[in-house]
């Protein structure tokens, strides 16, 4: 039998239409860059310094006219929006790496702008690996999303599940002694509060979304009580485990730039590029994955055919809330090294944001978590280097982007269609 | 209520007994009580396990098992007795203007989130799940302020601008989620998280900003003036109290909510969209207009609430002054059952949480567990299969409750 893959406008030319939204959108963010950031821009030097001091290669700085590099860039971003907006024209689809190169180049113009005149430049390396580090918890929290939703089950509850990790795995981590003990004592104790979820929302069919937001508040509540009523007692056995050790990989460490950013990290940031991949395979390539998927898009079809559609969704929530639960290890010894009241401080909430804007895939809503990490580090590098916008209104631009993408602007986003529906076997 | 009593007084003797226990012991209020009764009864668990005295004196139980016991004891009676007398009434006070202090705070601490908890309830409703009164509570504050610290206007006439543009500024944010909502069809949960994050940076820039919020000769600390004398919301009840004219806008909003929601047209429509939106559509009902009315109309009740905190201050605004309203009012909301009266009581219960919790931590109890109690009896009355399965109800519509049922209907018959 051959293999017929299934594209759209396949069966009608209707459902191909790709919206005319989102490459106006690029063309007007490209706008933005070329007048505000390059025509009218800032007429000072921009330092790109592309290699740490510890490094042994170190590459040479490049330091460019703002106006100048703005304008090119922005004319490159001009160019690809209307090839992006010529493509859609012709009912064809934007192939991603455009619009990741688009991406790349809006924020070496922001980053680059930004910097203008200041004394230390652009640090790439600083910028990109707290980038990766900080994005890790929300990366752990958004496959703990995809893999719930898409078996059709909202979880709420992954802020409270981060939180869980990072306190079991702080505590239990000083406690033994031993990080490693710690990180699966917090995937355990983030799974039984996804089973929480799982049982109330799969076999007791209550509403999804406000158990979520309950066992948040059970989280947050008990965390804060335990916080300030134990661990501040005897911090120092209860809440001192420190962090993981950096384990450099020989050779590929080496490499400029990308070397110290990936190849010089903590073990929560290698799992990590290995549950993602693993993760996609397992969804799309596997008939485990196949499965999952039916039950989140038709549970009745997948009953049918003999899924059996509670125990699924019960096992997929469940090992998301593990996924959660390294994710918030990746928090205390993963990053900060001690466990802080309400320290997940709405991760949670931002995995769920990341989601939607990679559309439920493994690979993009990494990659979007990486552009909230992006964000938090820009807060705290721009407010060093001290542009001429007031940062508050930096620190939005991750959100509003969110907003414009769920509002329909960067293409249909579409949920598993049983996402969040209870199934009654009948 | 009297009809079914008289009915079940025909019934023969064992199933009568069975019956009302049944009926009583599934109904809501028992259910409710049943709650809150173990959230406090868990707190108290908590207290003690990690109480350093307890575990102190139970390392030596075999040596002095009074004393381990009495200490137990005595955390929990620390503990739940200064949350009454923080809350409810003070019985160390040698007068009665100190002894009923803690009630009229109660009274102060619930009305924000009764009236918040009002707007969240609303959206519940129509079948929408807004988690965005942190935004427009913290956009009522910013107009408020605005009009409180930069307008000069007469007595009252102050204080009710300042209402209407706290209202005004929230009802524009809870319109945006509306419209979102409605036209482009986003999930107005997401909508809400991000808005609260555009709205917490946001009231930062504004509080910062020395042309809008900042106060006069500040610096870089966002900090606003203190309202001025004019538009605060003034003392209700004499001024040895802190209990202000926020009392009597929660009362009139809940007023307008039960009127709202049980007696107009409008809240017919909403509740019926909230019910079966395909139904509603089918009868004609615009439901996406609906959503956009319900959201701003609810963003109008977490505006009051934001005019209830923002023209009480001592002080100047900081960007603490949302002391986490507008997450309590999802609890309250839930808690109440979306509708008026319970919305009241729940406010109240926490509210008085919100009183106790300075006493408590006078009395060396940390007042942190309140928020595991408030957690855990929302988690209960929302889940009522867990309650039913620690207290080994019966469920509604269960073999027993069938039986009793149809044994009333026989006798009817007959």
């Amino acid at each position: 039998m051959s293999k017929i893959e299934v594209t759209p406008g396949m069966f009608s030319k209707a459902e191909a239409k790709p919206s005319l939204k989102a490459p106006l959108a690029m063309l007007a963010g490209a706008l933005v860059v070329l007048i505000f950031f390059g025509l009218l821009g800032k007429t000072g030097n921009i330092d790109f310094v592309w290699s740490d001091k510890r490094e042994t290669i170190q590459l040479p700085e490049f330091t460019v006219n703002s106006m100048l590099f703005c304008t090119i860039v922005g004319a490159l971003l001009i160019a690809i929006g209307a090839f992006s907006l010529w493509l859609s024209l012709r009912n064809k689809k934007t192939p991603f790496w455009l619009i990741a190169i688009y991406a790349l180049g809006s924020i070496m113009a922001l980053l680059g702008w930004l910097a203008t005149g200041a004394t230390q430049g652009v640090q790439m390396v600083f910028i990109l690996s707290n980038t990766l580090v900080l994005a890790i918890p929300l990366i752990f929290g958004g496959m703990a999303g995809i893999m719930s939703e898409r078996v059709g089950v909202v979880n709420i509850a992954i802020e409270g599940q981060l939180l869980t990790g990072a306190f079991v795995s702080a505590v239990v981590g000083t406690m033994t002694g031993n990080l490693y003990l710690g990180m699966v004592a917090a995937m355990i104790a983030a799974g039984l509060v996804s089973t929480v979820l799982a049982s109330l929302a799969i076999k007791y069919l209550v509403d999804q979304i406000i158990i979520g937001v309950l066992l948040n508040v059970l989280v947050i509540g008990v965390t804060n009580f335990l916080h300030s009523a134990w661990l501040n007692n005897d911090s120092s056995h209860l809440n001192f485990p420190g962090t993981f050790d950096r384990i450099a990989i020989p050779f590929l460490s080496e490499i400029p730039i990308i070397g110290q950013v990936i190849f010089n990290n903590r073990i929560t940031v290698y799992l990590m590029f290995l549950i993602v991949p693993v993760l996609w395979y397992v969804l799309f390539r596997t008939k485990l994955g196949l499965r999952a998927r039916a039950v989140g898009v038709n549970p009745l079809a997948a009953d049918t055919v003999g899924i059996n559609v509670a125990m699924t969704r019960f096992w997929w929530v469940t090992l998301g809330g593990m996924v959660a639960g390294l994710g918030g290890a990746a928090l205390t010894i993963g990053n900060v090294g001690s466990f802080g009241r309400e320290m997940s401080g709405g991760q949670g909430f931002i995995a769920l944001a990341v989601v939607i804007l990679g559309r439920w895939q493994p690979i993009y809503v990494t990659l979007s978590a990486l552009l909230f990490g992006f964000t938090i580090i820009l807060r705290v590098w721009a407010n060093q280097v001290s542009p001429g916008i007031p940062v508050d209104f930096i620190t939005m631009v991750p959100y509003l982007v969110t907003l414009v993408a769920v509002a329909g602007f960067a293409g249909k986003v579409k949920p598993p269609a049983a996402s969040g529906q209870p199934y009654i076997k009948g | 209520m009297s009809m079914k009593n008289k009915e079940t007084k025909s019934l023969p003797q064992e199933t009568k007994a069975q019956s009302v226990l049944n009926e009583i012991m599934s109904g809501d209020p028992v259910r409710i009580a049943l709650s809150i009764l173990l959230g406090f009864v868990i707190g108290a668990i908590f207290m003690v396990v990690f109480n350093e005295d307890v575990v102190k004196s139970w390392s030596n139980f075999g040596a002095d098992p009074n004393y381990a016991l009495s200490t137990v004891w005595w955390t929990i009676q620390d503990g739940y007795g200064a949350l009454f007398s923080g809350s409810i009434f003070n019985l160390n006070s040698d007068n009665f203007v100190d002894a009923i202090r803690p009630l009229t705070e109660t009274l102060r601490f619930a009305g924000p989130l009764i009236m918040a908890g009002l707007g969240v309830a609303l959206t519940f409703r129509v079948g929408l799940f807004n988690i965005g009164a942190t935004v427009q509570i913290m956009m009522g504050l910013a107009g408020a302020t605005f009009v409180s610290t930069r307008l000069h206007m007469p007595q009252i006439i102050h204080m009710l601008v300042a209402v209407a543009a706290a209202v005004a500024c929230a009802m524009v944010w809870g319109i945006i989620v509306g419209v979102l909502k409605a036209r482009t069809g986003a999930n107005e949960v997401i909508v809400t998280i991000m808005l609260n994050y555009v709205a917490t940076s946001l009231f930062t820039y504004l509080l910062r900003e020395p042309n809008l919020l900042l106060e006069a000769n500040g610096g870089g600390t966002p900090k606003s003036d203190r309202p001025d004398g004019t538009a605060m919301m003034g003392a209700l009840i004499g001024t040895e109290y802190k209990l202000n004219y926020g009392l009597i806008f929660a009362g009139l909003a809940v007023l307008f909510y039960w009127w709202l929601m049980e007696r107009s047209t409008f809240g017919f429509r909403f509740r019926m969209v909230g019910h079966n939106s395909s139904a509603a559509r089918a009868a004609g009902i615009k439901v996406e207009n609906t959503f956009i009315w319900a959201l701003a109309i609810s963003a109008g009740f977490a505006g009051l609430a934001a005019a209830a905190q923002g023209l009480s201050v001592d002080g100047g605004l900081t960007t603490s002054i949302e002391a986490g309203i507008g997450f309590d009012a999802i609890t309250v909301a839930l808690l109440g059952g979306s509708r008026a009266g319970g919305v009241v009581m729940a406010g109240l219960l926490f509210g008085a949480f919100k009183a106790g919790s300075s006493s408590m931590q006078v009395a060396g109890v940390s007042p942190e567990v309140l928020g595991v109690v408030k957690a855990l009896i929302v988690l209960f009355i929302a889940a009522p299969p867990i309650i039913r399965a620690i207290y080994r109800l019966p469920k509604p519509g269960s073999k027993v409750l069938e039986a009793a049922k149809s044994a009333k209907v026989a006798k009817v018959i007959k």
